[in-house]
C-alpha cells in the first residue's frame, strides 16, 4: 500500500491516510428578521401576560378548586360518556361502513341515509331531540319491556345516542376510507385462499385499514373529549356542568372555565400521546423499522452525546 | 383419467372489451403448463377464471372433473354461493405477479393464516407446516420477517409457500418474476423447479423462455384472446409454425 502511494504524483494531492479531510469554517448567515420576529412574539406575549395580570381573576381559587370533588365527578363523568360515545360511534361505524359498501342496494342506501341525516345537522340539535323525545312518544314501549318515556331516556342514554350516533355517521366515512385504501391485491390472494367474504374482511383487509383509521379516529375522539361538553344540554353532570355548579354559588365564574379548561387540556394531551402508541402498533409491517418512542429517544440521545463525549476524550 | 383442467369455449369480455375468445385446453394431471403470449393477450385473465376470480361469460371450464363457479342441473346452470366457490378455491393455489402477501403478517403468519382460519387447524400443526415449507423455499430464517423486510425474491417464495400450505392439487403462477429483479429471478425459478418435480400440477404464466423449455411439459402461446399454437415446449419456441409465434419469440428471445 505504501509503496503505492509514494508514487501518486505530487500533482494528484492525495488525501494523507489517518488524517481527516479540513472541516469547512464559515460564518454563517444572520437572520434578523428571525430576530425582529421573535421580540415581537415575546412582546406580544408579555402585553397578552399583563392585560390577564391586570383583569379581575382570583387565581388562587384556580388551584384550589381543581381538585374540587364536584369537579372531579364531573371529570369522571365527561370521560365516561365520551369513552362509550366513541364506542358506540366505533360500532356503529365499521357497521354502517361495511352497509355502506356491501352490494345490497337497500342497505347502502340505508348507510347513505344514516350518514346525511346525522353528519348533516349538528350535534346541540340531535341531543335536544333524544332528550324531548319523550313529547313524541310519552311512553317507551318494545313488548316486554315498557315505561314512561322520561324514565328511559336518563340524561345519560340522551347524550349518549346523540354523540354515539352523531360520531357514528363521521366513523363511518373514516372506516370506508380505511376499507378502501386497502389494496385489491389483498383481497384477491384471501380469496385465492379459499377465505369467506367476512374472514377477509375481518383478518385481512380491517388490520391493515387500520393504518388510514386511526389517524382520524384519535382526533375525533380528541375533538369527542370537547363536544361532549355540549350534553350540559341534556342536563348530563360533566366537567363544564360542574364547573358551572360550582360558579352560581361561588361566583367565581371565569376561573371555574379555567378549571375546566386545564382538566380538558390534560385529557386531551393524556389521549394524544395514547394515540402516538396505538398508531405505532398498527404501523408494524408497514415500515422497515417503527418510529422511536419518546422514551427511546431520550435514551438514544443520552447514548449519542455519551459517546460524543468519550470521542472527545480521546 | 379426468384433466385436471379443461376449458371449453371459454370468453370473457369486460363490457366491450372481448379479452378471450373461445379458449380450448387441458392440462394433465402432474403437468407443468406454461402460458405465453404478449401482454394483452388474455394469459393472466384466463388464469384468473380457473380459480373464478374472474366470472367467464360463456363456455365451459372444468377443474378436476368440477365445473368452476356454477352447478350444471339438466341444462341450466346455477352460480355457486360464495361458500362453494370459496370451498373450490381451496384445492387451487394462486402465486400473484405482486405476491400480495398480508403486509400486517410475518412470513410465518402469512403462510398459517389460511390452514386455521379455512381448515381450522390448531396452530400448532400449521405452524409446523408452515415451518416445513419456509425451510423448502429456503426461508427458514426468515420467518419471523414482516414482508416490507424481505426481498421481492423472498416475498415471492414466501408466497408460494403461503400457496402450498393449504395443501392444494393445482397451483396457478400470475407472472411470478415479472416484478423481481433480474438476479432473484433465480432462486423463485429454482423453487417452482422444484415444485414441478414434486409432481405438483401447475399452470404457470411467464416470460420465462428458459423455465418454459426446461420444466414445462405443454406449452401453449396466445395472442388477442385465443390459442395461436401449442404442444411440446421444445417443439414450439424451437420450431414455431405460426408467424406470430415466430414475430413473438424473435423479440422475447
Amino acid at each position: 500500500m505504501t509503496d503505492k502511494l509514494d508514487k501518486v504524483p505530487a500533482g494528484a494531492s492525495p488525501a494523507p491516510a489517518g488524517v481527516p479531510p479540513e472541516a469547512i469554517k464559515a460564518i454563517p448567515v444572520r437572520h434578523y428578521g428571525r430576530w425582529v420576529a421573535g421580540v415581537v412574539v415575546v412582546a406580544l406575549l408579555a402585553l397578552l401576560g399583563y392585560a390577564f395580570s391586570q383583569g379581575n381573576v382570583r387565581w388562587a381559587t384556580v388551584p384550589e378548586k381543581l381538585f374540587d370533588s364536584t369537579i372531579l365527578s364531573g371529570l369522571w363523568h365527561t370521560i365516561l360518556i365520551s369513552v362509550a360515545s366513541m364506542a358506540l360511534g366505533l360500532v356503529l361505524g365499521v357497521l354502517f361502513a361495511v352497509m355502506r359498501l356491501s352490494k345490497n342496494p337497500v342497505t347502502s342506501s340505508v348507510a347513505w341515509l344514516y350518514i346525511w341525516v346525522f353528519r348533516g345537522t349538528p350535534v346541540y340539535v340531535q341531543l335536544l331531540i333524544w332528550f324531548s323525545l319523550a313529547l313524541i312518544f310519552p311512553v317507551f314501549n318494545i313488548g316486554f319491556y315498557k315505561d314512561e318515556m322520561t324514565d328511559v331516556m336518563t340524561p345519560f342514554l340522551a347524550a349518549l345516542l346523540g354523540l354515539g350516533l352523531n360520531e357514528g355517521a363521521y366513523m363511518a366515512e373514516i372506516v370506508r376510507a380505511g376499507i378502501q385504501s386497502v389494496d385489491e391485491g389483498q383481497t384477491e390472494a384471501s380469496h385465492a385462499l379459499g377465505m369467506s367474504q367476512a374472514k377477509t374482511m375481518r383478518r385481512v383487509v380491517l388490520p391493515q385499514s387500520m393504518r388510514v383509521i386511526i389517524p382520524p379516529t384519535g382526533n375525533e375522539f380528541i375533538n369527542m373529549l370537547k363536544t361532549s361538553s355540549l350534553v350540559v344540554a341534556v342536563q348530563y353532570p360533566d366537567l363544564l356542568r360542574a364547573a358551572q355548579d360550582i360558579a352560581s354559588t361561588s361566583f367565581a365564574v371565569m376561573e371555574m372555565f379555567f378549571v375546566a379548561s386545564i382538566w380538558y387540556l390534560i385529557l386531551t394531551s393524556v389521549f394524544s400521546v395514547g394515540q402516538f402508541y396505538l398508531e405505532r402498533h398498527y404501523a408494524r409491517g408497514s415500515l422497515r423499522s417503527l418510529p422511536p418512542t419518546p422514551w427511546q429517544k431520550i435514551k438514544s440521545n443520552l447514548l449519542s452525546l455519551r459517546s460524543d463525549q468519550s470521542g472527545g476524550a480521546a | 383419467m379426468t384433466p385436471m383442467v379443461k376449458a371449453e369455449g371459454v370468453h370473457k369480455s369486460y363490457g366491450a372489451a372481448h379479452i378471450l375468445k373461445g379458449i380450448d385446453l387441458e392440462v394433465n394431471n402432474g403437468e407443468v403448463f406454461c402460458l405465453i403470449g404478449p401482454s394483452g393477450s388474455g394469459k393472466s385473465t384466463f388464469l384468473r377464471c380457473i380459480n373464478h376470480l374472474e366470472k367467464i361469460n360463456s363456455g365451459r371450464l372444468y377443474v378436476d372433473g368440477q365445473l368452476v363457479g356454477y352447478r350444471q342441473k339438466g341444462d341450466k346452470l346455477y352460480e355457486l354461493k360464495d361458500s362453494e366457490v370459496a370451498a373450490q378455491r381451496r384445492d387451487i393455489g394462486m402465486v400473484f405477479q405482486r405476491f400480495n402477501l398480508f403486509p400486517h403478517m410475518t412470513a410465518l403468519g402469512n403462510v398459517m393464516e389460511a390452514p386455521i382460519q379455512v381448515k381450522g387447524e390448531s396452530r400448532a400443526v400449521a405452524r409446523e407446516r408452515a415451518e416445513r415449507l419456509l425451510d423448502r423455499v429456503g426461508l427458514a430464517d426468515k420467518a419471523g420477517n414482516y414482508p416490507s423486510q424481505l426481498s421481492g425474491g423472498q416475498q415471492q417464495r414466501v408466497a408460494i409457500a403461503r400457496a402450498l400450505a393449504m395443501e392444494p392439487k393445482l397451483m396457478l403462477f400470475d407472472e411470478p418474476t415479472s416484478a423481481l429483479d433480474p438476479e432473484l429471478v433465480g432462486d423463485v425459478l429454482d423453487v417452482m423447479r422444484d415444485l414441478a418435480e414434486s409432481g405438483m400440477t401447475m399452470v404457470v404464466v411467464t416470460h420465462e423462455m428458459g423455465f418454459a423449455r426446461e420444466v414445462g411439459d405443454s406449452l401453449v402461446f396466445m395472442d388477442g384472446g385465443v390459442v395461436v399454437e401449442s404442444g411440446h415446449p421444445r417443439d414450439v419456441l424451437g420450431n414455431p409454425q405460426h408467424d406470430r409465434t415466430k414475430a413473438f419469440l424473435s423479440k422475447v428471445l
